[in-house]
């Protein structure tokens, strides 16, 4: 089933993947949700070529009237980015190189972020528009930075959503790097600050080095739905920020809504993004009518998301059939009216008693179930780990390292690589190494949520 | 076609007051289905002990304005119209070969032949909604995907129940309680052979439900297979050479649908592993002349009219079961024990390797009925002796009646399959489809 509509170029399509069967008396529905943006076609859509700095804003075409996307840059200028000295010079050419990257045009400024945040670029409370002479500007900006102070996360975030403010931008993004605690605010001030920020602007974050709280840096790019990693090598931050800035130019539409309707009496038991990385929505739900929740998805390229819906409806009789639930992708409009639907899908639910229909699982629920549980055990292998039960952590490592052979996930396997030493991959037997890098912890920590898709 | 038969004595639409025509399905002011509104008619019509009586439309029609058509509905080209009666094609002029023809199939199924018309009650999504309400919670209103916006329930859908009777022929066909859609379909035609002879035509097909979009194979099968017999019998065809080539042409017809007909298709490339597939079985009257056709383990049955003469079926099901009989290598009753029993050995479809219709004729030398019917009615009525005691004494004039009362006895038996039935009285009645 695919059901397309454009929006400013983009074509959205959601494909349906489950098994409608229920037994008799069966009342959970799951379906893997599709979704497919495709089309735009202004932007660089290969996020791996390097991209050429621009040259003279001359050389492309005419100007939309206002920009279509405004982007900050936190990088983080804590003393401890002294340590090594290449930390920060390499932060200030990740920096650049982002810069390079913006398309002419795009409102910009750059956040110098310490125990307080400062504007480094351009200043005066205000976004820059990109050209050769602002790039340049920035770039030269940059070279002032130096490294002083604490970290307090959440004033970085206050005062890029502040810098958004300013522009009407429809696409409006933030790319934070830090390579520490956040250590000079509390907790809880940084949760409020997410939670002010969060559908105000969309957020990558990256760690780099290895003295970073890797809950702390997945937890922004999670609440601002945004991409997390970890830069432990300096020297990578360039090539990284690039591609960040390439994926942040390839978004087109913004704000876009999973919207769900389901019947009567039926409950969401969970709707998650389950590729290309986990992420638990269940809680994001926003109603926005009768039996009708709005779940946030952020913005949108040329880009492709499955989602893991699961619904408990109520029960009906043996050849029945029941609408389940009515996915569909929404854009809210500017002045409030209801939303424009981008395209939509349908999970069924039908009661039969053929055995053979109703017991088989879909591959593609199957296949995603596997990756949520992998995830799980290389979580809780690590929290086991961690605090000392040896035991335990092989045992769940174990199933991870089975789990991630058996369904491809090939990066998530030679990761697990580097923190057991695997016996036989099929059986899940492996064996703790005695020493472990935090480097590698850390990543297999951070990307733990990384998905495949099924091998086709 | 809908469960409840549209109220005839309706002159108001109940949700909007606007004022309607008698042959109006849909409210003109505000879209709502007529049909879908409950009437005490319906009890004068036929019998109220299970769900659906509904009165022939055809009838009704003819009853009212014998020569011509119902008056077209007001506002727009795709509304339904009920066709002329039989008598239309006594008329003057070149009679028309499927004047009287009927399709078991909803006109949305795309391969419904120009010259079958929807019957009433047809189901077309509006913009947004249906503007129906929902039978199954009775607070909301219904979606354009044919689902309840409160509840979810799906809506019964035309082909859940459809009837049909033209002159010397009828026709039922239900879902059965067990299935959530109704996957079998069937044409009937009542024509004049090239001498002005009256015929009749019979076509049911039962969708494959491990295939992909079984009801439409059925829907296409019947639309192609009758399609060809009521053009080539009234051109002087043989009919059992016509029965063949209907057969072929259904098969082309459900091969045609494994192309990639709808949106992209790249996340589904085995597709065509398991392309639409159906069963076929077609009778026709002509004369004295009974010629039956088939390919899979639908069947057909004589039954006479004398009850102390022997019944019979005519077919031979291409099923596991009954090759395992043929080949001497199972008794029938072990060999219908077997869980394989019911694996049909052929169909109409792209993964089919072969089709070889089998074709038969018969000359009966007495009154009777000709039963074509899915498996969801023989497997409440296996053996020719069984069929017969379940057929109505009045079959062979009450054609209509006798096929629902074989559906009732599947439905009281169970109805864990789809049930399709039509009823061929033989030799056809003088006042057949030749007179008005």
């Amino acid at each position: 089933m695919a059901n397309f509509s454009k929006s400013g170029g983009h074509r959205f399509a959601v494909d349906v993947y489950q098994n409608t069967h229920l037994p008799e008396g069966g009342r959970e529905v799951d379906a893997i949700v599709t979704v497919t943006a495709t089309g735009g076609g202004t932007t660089a859509t290969t996020p791996l070529v390097p991209v050429v700095p621009h040259q003279s804003p001359s050389s492309y075409g005419p100007q939309p009237a206002g920009p279509d996307a405004a982007v900050v840059v936190m990088v983080d200028c804590s003393g401890s980015m002294d340590y090594p000295p290449t930390k920060m010079r390499n932060a200030r050419a990740a920096t650049a190189a982002a810069i390079d990257t913006l398309r002419d045009g795009v409102a910009f400024a750059v956040v110098a972020g310490t125990h307080q945040a400062k504007e480094a670029y351009p200043g005066g409370g205000r976004l820059a528009l990109a050209d050769a002479t602002t790039r340049q500007q920035a770039k030269e900006a940059l070279r002032k930075l130096t490294p002083g102070g604490g970290t307090a996360i959440g004033t970085w975030l206050r005062l890029a959503d502040q810098l958004l403010e300013t522009s009407e931008a429809p696409m409006r993004h933030g790319i934070l790097l830090t390579d520490g605690r956040n250590e000079h605010e509390e907790p809880d001030a940084l949760r409020a600050s997410l939670e002010h920020c969060a559908g105000r602007f969309t957020c990558d974050a990256r760690g780099v080095g290895t003295d970073w709280e890797v809950k702390e840096v997945t937890a922004i790019a999670s609440a601002l739905l945004g991409t997390a990693d970890i830069v432990a090598d300096p020297a990578g931050l360039a090539a990284d920020f690039t591609r960040m800035m390439e994926t942040a130019m390839g978004k087109e539409v913004a704000d876009v809504a999973l919207r769900l309707w389901t019947p009567q009496g039926a409950e969401v038991k969970f709707l998650k993004q389950v590729a290309p990385a986990l992420e638990t929505l269940t809680e994001r739900r926003v109603d926005a009518g009768p039996r009708i929740g709005d779940y946030p998805t952020g913005s949108w390229g040329d880009e492709s998301r499955d989602y893991h819906l699961c619904v408990r409806v109520p029960a009906a009789a043996v050849g029945e059939e029941m609408l389940a639930a009515r996915v569909s992708l929404v854009l809210p409009t500017p002045d409030g009216s209801s939303p424009r639907v981008l395209a939509q899908g349908l999970v069924r639910a039908v009661w039969t008693d053929d055995l053979s229909a109703s017991t088989s699982i879909n591959a593609q629920v199957a296949h995603y179930t596997g990756q949520a549980e992998l995830a799980r055990y290389i979580q809780e292998g690590l929290d086991l780990r961690r605090s000392g039960d040896l035991d335990g952590a092989t045992a769940k490592l174990g199933r991870a390292v089975q789990l991630a052979n058996r369904s491809g996930n090939e990066d998530t396997a030679k990761l697990l690589a580097k923190v057991v030493d695997v016996v036989d991959a099929a059986t899940g037997t492996v064996r703790l190494k005695a020493t472990v890098t935090a480097e590698a912890q850390m990543t297999l920590e951070t990307r733990s949520t990384k998905t495949v898709r099924v091998k086709k | 076609m809908s469960q409840v038969p549209r109220p005839s004595q309706l002159t108001a639409c109940p949700a909007c007051r606007e004022p309607l025509d008698p042959a109006d399905n849909f409210c003109g002011g505000c879209g709502a289905d007529l049909s879908a509104v409950p009437s005490p008619a319906l009890l004068d019509e036929g019998p109220a002990d299970y769900r659906l009586a509904l009165p022939d439309p055809g009838a009704r029609a003819a009853a009212r304005a014998p020569l011509v058509p119902p008056a077209p509905p007001g506002d727009g080209p795709h509304r339904p119209a009920w066709p002329p009666g039989a008598d239309a094609s006594a008329g003057p002029g070149a009679p028309d070969p499927r004047t009287g023809a009927v399709l078991g199939v909803p006109p949305q199924a795309g391969h419904a032949a120009p010259g079958a018309p929807p019957g009433p009650g047809a189901v077309r999504p509006g913009a947004g909604g249906t503007g129906r309400s929902c039978g199954a919670c009775r607070s909301g209103m219904i979606d354009k995907d044919g689902y309840c916006e409160h509840c979810g329930h799906a809506q019964p859908r035309e082909r859940d129940h459809m009837e049909h009777e033209l002159p010397g022929v009828a026709a039922v066909s239900d879902r059965g309680l067990r299935h959530h859609r109704n996957e079998d379909a069937y044409a009937v035609s009542a024509i004049a052979l090239a001498d002005g002879a009256p015929a009749t035509v019979a076509v049911v097909s039962d969708g494959v439900s491990s295939a992909t979009r079984p009801d439409e194979a059925s829907a296409a099968a019947c639309a192609a297979a009758r399609e060809l017999l009521v053009t080539a019998l009234p051109q002087g065809e043989d009919p059992r050479e016509a029965t063949h080539d209907a057969i072929m042409r259904a098969a082309e017809a459900v091969n045609s649908l494994a192309a990639p007909a709808r949106g992209p298709l790249e996340h589904d490339p085995h597709r065509h592993e398991n392309a639409p597939a159906c069963t076929i079985v077609t009778a026709v009257v002509a004369g004295d002349l009974l010629t039956v056709g088939w390919v899979g383990d639908s069947r057909a049955y004589w039954v006479p009219e004398d009850r102390s003469t022997q019944p019979a079926r005519l077919t031979e099901d291409d099923s596991w079961a009954a090759q395992m009989v043929a080949a001497g290598l199972l008794t029938e009753a072990e060999a219908y024990a077997d869980e394989r029993a019911h694996a049909i050995t052929g169909w109409l479809g792209a993964d089919a390797y072969e089709v070889e219709p089998h074709t038969a004729s018969f000359h009966p030398d007495r009154k009777g009925v000709v039963i074509v019917c899915t498996d969801g009615l023989w497997n409440y009525a296996e053996s020719a002796e069984l069929m017969a005691e379940v057929t109505p004494p009045d079959a062979r004039t009450r054609p209509l009646e006798c096929a629902r009362q074989l559906l009732a006895h599947a439905l009281d038996g169970g109805g864990h399959d789809n049930v399709t039935v039509a009823v061929l009285p033989f030799p056809l009645a003088p006042e057949g489809a030749g007179s008005a």
